[in-house]
């Protein structure tokens, strides 16, 4: 008898992949999906039922689906993605210096003088002159 | 910093101008800005004398062990003063600009009063 193959693992190792490349390439964009992934993390959860069905059906009915060795291959596969995302994303991203030197609220703003895009000199003190304010808003870049 | 271009008017309808900060040639700065359409001003830290004198550097994090920015927000009156101060303990987690904005309409505020 043919046996039937299990889209049940397919779809969640499927799911796995849709789940962190759309985090790096859609979620990341909105504070709201990207700050806590919660979209991300429930479709990995969404995967990762997926993927326990399809286990179940190739080891509790074999005679009926394909898989045994397909879908521990799979879920190792997505398993390791989710742990890799999971890394990147809640260990790796807290790799910052505490900054204790930082000037705070209260105290004087270290003056500047830096050039803008088009070579013109800017200095917080002049800026100040014809502003209320300032926001300086420093980024790592992308060197 | 998409956030704060969309919301850019409101900054300067309260006076205050908006400026980005990075080890960031000028070159490398104006690629980013015409591609993301950033208006406000990009200043090129190169050496990270700034960064370094902000207390927000995060030494050997860039391309080859470069020294570059982490990331901060300060807001600034116009006395030069430093009326708030935002360092994330997370590269994901950024000041929103409905943060800042909030900060400065309670600092107006305090200051009418």
């Amino acid at each position: 008898m043919k046996r039937n193959w299990n889209a049940w693992m397919w779809a969640g190792f499927g799911l796995t992949l849709v789940a962190a490349f759309s985090y790096i390439s859609l979620f990341i964009w909105f504070p709201i999906t990207r700050d806590i992934p919660w979209v991300t993390l429930l479709l990995f959860i969404a995967a990762g039922w997926l993927l326990a069905v399809g286990l179940k059906r190739a080891y509790g009915q074999p005679e009926r689906y394909r898989g045994k060795v397909s879908g521990v291959i799979l879920s190792v596969l997505s398993l390791a993605m989710i742990g890799l995302f999971c890394y990147g994303t809640f260990v790796l991203t807290k790799d910052i210096p505490p900054s204790a030197d930082a000037p705070r609220a209260g105290q004087h703003a270290p003056e500047f003088t830096l050039a803008d895009t088009g070579g013109k000199p800017v200095a917080l003190s002049e800026l100040l002159k014809t502003h209320k304010g300032a926001l300086l808003i420093f980024y790592r870049g992308y060197w | 910093m998409r956030g704060f271009e969309r919301r850019l008017n409101e900054f300067h309808a309260r006076g205050v101008e908006v400026l980005a900060i990075s080890v960031d040639s000028n070159e490398e700065s104006r690629k980013l800005s015409a591609s993301q359409g950033y208006t406000y001003p990009f200043l090129s830290d190169a050496k990270a004398e700034v960064i370094s004198r902000y207390g927000v550097l995060h030494a050997r994090a860039g391309e080859n062990g470069r020294d570059i920015a982490r990331p901060a927000e300060f807001l600034v009156d116009a006395t030069g003063t430093i009326r708030w101060v935002n360092l994330t303990d997370d590269l994901r987690v950024r000041a929103r600009p409905e943060n800042a904005l909030r900060v400065i309409d309670e600092l107006t505020l305090a200051s009418a009063r």
